[in-house]
């Protein structure tokens, strides 16, 4: 039976590091188109720092390396993004104290709690044009695919991760600095959005054997 | 791109030491996590103010600190709000005992932030109040969007709270006058330009050589609608329009109008812009009894400005005249 360990979530983290660098300009690019083009340096900067901190901590249980994670994105983020993904590993966290290993359920029930976590601080709903139409979908297919085991799970997830940041294209912002443009954030992605879909693309990637 | 920096990282930082050494009788600077305070900060028996936000918007805060102003500020990235533990260790160093005075922008970022601070302060027993200054008026649907933003507002807010905590104003009394300030004022702005955010090194939208945006924010973002350029007077009555009707300023009413350059405009066109905005607000009655005509409140090197009108009621003008020693604003003493 796979399970997601300490190693799989120092894993994820490299894997963010570096895919955020990757697509720094990127997601910037988007962010200027409706924002203020600071997204992708944003989570690059975070990211970067959060792969130094966790870096050695494979002996530690998974709360503690969320823990570290949540602590890092919100003191070197900053803007709406650090408090956003700053709760959602803040509130996994909570639910893998002691755990070194999570089962395919346990794992999904850490994503509901980090979903409810970015819920209460950001207050959008689906359709906003935020993270949370790419998060919200992603979770339910967590959820709804975990009976076939955590890989095929993860990959389901991460499918309807990317396709809800494509689903923020046509839609008017409702929260966040997009919703000062009013129409004209239509037919732009959101770039919160796109930034959590390679979270969980890259979730997808980082099961260890 | 030509600009004075050395490495697009260090910007802030670099900038925030030279402040210090240019005004070291005014300010004290601490790093990681980056604030600036007060010099003889805490004041003894005073609420402290604190303010922040991104930084590219200078002098604001950091050159509102000093006597009559500000006790600290907390400078983020370029345009990125404040984290929580900046926002925290400086409200820790400049309070006194008296309880701490937030003033906050409104967008989504520094709310966030400023709120996981307050949750911090008040963990550890201090008293805090936040002000969240909303007075832009380009934005329309409040209810679906993200709020009104806080932009000129926020200057005529700190200068008069600053003063009236000099007095030893309490916190609860100094919180209400401050959303009185907000609540009387309202501001509207044009870019004729984008600004150019060091690290993305290209300019933060796109626009033609012969069209402006009307209805900016400070941070860059693109406004409400792109116009053919038009003269200066035009432009004015743009942005005056909707301001005069929004809150709504009436005949007699006293109003302190405030004429802010975002960063690449030149005085001389400023007071074009305020001249036009005299104009139309004494047309309509209005009392002009104070001004501030300047570069005041930035979007780094964007050209264009900003009209903001407060309608001044109870104690705020004698709190405006009231002395202020900061790098950016000083009179009186």
């Amino acid at each position: 039976m796979e399970e997601f360990t300490s190693e799989s979530a120092l894993k994820w983290c490299d894997n963010l590091a570096e895919i955020y660098q990757q697509k720094k300009d990127e997601l910037t690019e988007l962010d200027r188109q409706i924002g203020d083009a600071d997204h992708g340096l944003n989570m690059a900067r975070g990211f970067t720092t959060v792969a130094g901190k966790v870096n050695g901590m494979a002996n530690q249980d998974i709360g503690t390396i969320f823990r570290t994670v949540a602590m890092t994105l919100i003191s070197t983020v900053g803007g709406a993004s650090g408090p956003l993904y700053g709760s959602f590993f803040l509130q996994m966290a909570g639910k893998a104290i002691g755990k070194k290993s999570l089962t395919t359920n346990e794992l999904s029930d850490l994503l509901q709690a980090g979903l409810q976590g970015v819920i209460m601080r950001g207050k959008a709903v689906v359709g906003d044009k935020t993270m949370i139409d790419a998060l919200s979908p992603a979770v339910r297919a967590m959820e709804e695919n975990k009976e076939k085991g955590l890989q095929e799970a993860l990959n389901e997830a991460a499918k309807s991760a990317r396709q809800g940041a494509e689903s923020t294209i046509p839609v008017i912002a409702k929260k966040g600095r997009a919703s000062y443009l009013g129409e004209r954030s239509k037919g732009h992605e959101d770039p919160g959005a796109e930034s959590t879909a390679l979270l969980f693309e890259q979730l997808a990637k980082s099961v260890v054997i | 791109m030509k600009k004075f920096i050395n490495n697009p990282a260090n910007v802030v930082v670099e900038s925030m030491e030279g402040l210090e050494l240019a005004h070291p009788d005014l300010v004290k600077a601490f790093y990681s996590p980056n604030y600036m305070v007060r010099k003889d900060a805490p004041v003894m028996g005073k609420v402290a103010i604190v303010s922040g936000g991104g930084s590219g918007h200078e002098p604001m805060h950091t050159g509102y600190i000093g006597r009559g102003m500000l006790d600290a500020a907390c400078p983020g990235e370029i345009f990125t709000s404040p984290t929580p533990d900046q926002i925290y260790e400086a409200a820790k160093k400049v309070h006194s005992g008296a309880g701490v005075l937030l003033i906050v922008k409104n967008y989504t970022g520094d709310v966030m932030n400023f709120d996981m601070a307050a949750d911090l302060l008040k963990a550890d027993g201090i008293e805090v109040e936040q002000v969240l200054i909303d007075d832009d008026v380009a934005v329309q649907d409040s209810l679906y969007t993200a709020g009104r933003r806080g932009v000129g507002a926020t200057i005529l807010a700190e200068k008069i709270t600053g003063a009236a905590a000099e007095t030893g104003m309490g916190l609860k009394e100094l919180a209400d006058l401050c959303r009185q300030v907000n609540a009387n004022a309202r501001s509207m702005g044009v870019a004729l330009t984008p600004c150019t955010v060091p690290a993305v090194g290209k300019p933060s939208f796109d626009l033609p050589d012969d069209e402006y945006e009307l209805g900016i924010g400070i941070h860059g973002e693109p406004g409400r609608q792109q116009l053919k350029m038009e003269p200066a007077d035009r432009i004015v009555e743009r942005m005056m329009e909707p301001v005069l009707e929004d809150l709504p300023f009436k005949a007699d009413d006293e109003v302190l109008l405030f004429v802010n350059g975002m960063g690449g405009t030149p005085i001389l066109e400023l007071y074009i812009v305020y001249r036009k905005a005299y104009e139309i607000a004494t047309r309509k009655g209005l009392k002009v009894s104070r001004n501030l005509v300047g570069t005041y409140m930035t979007s780094l090197d964007m050209a264009g400005a900003s009209v903001t009108l407060l309608k001044v009621e109870g104690r705020m003008r004698e709190f405006w005249d009231a002395p202020v020693q900061t790098a950016g604003l000083r009179w009186g003493i």
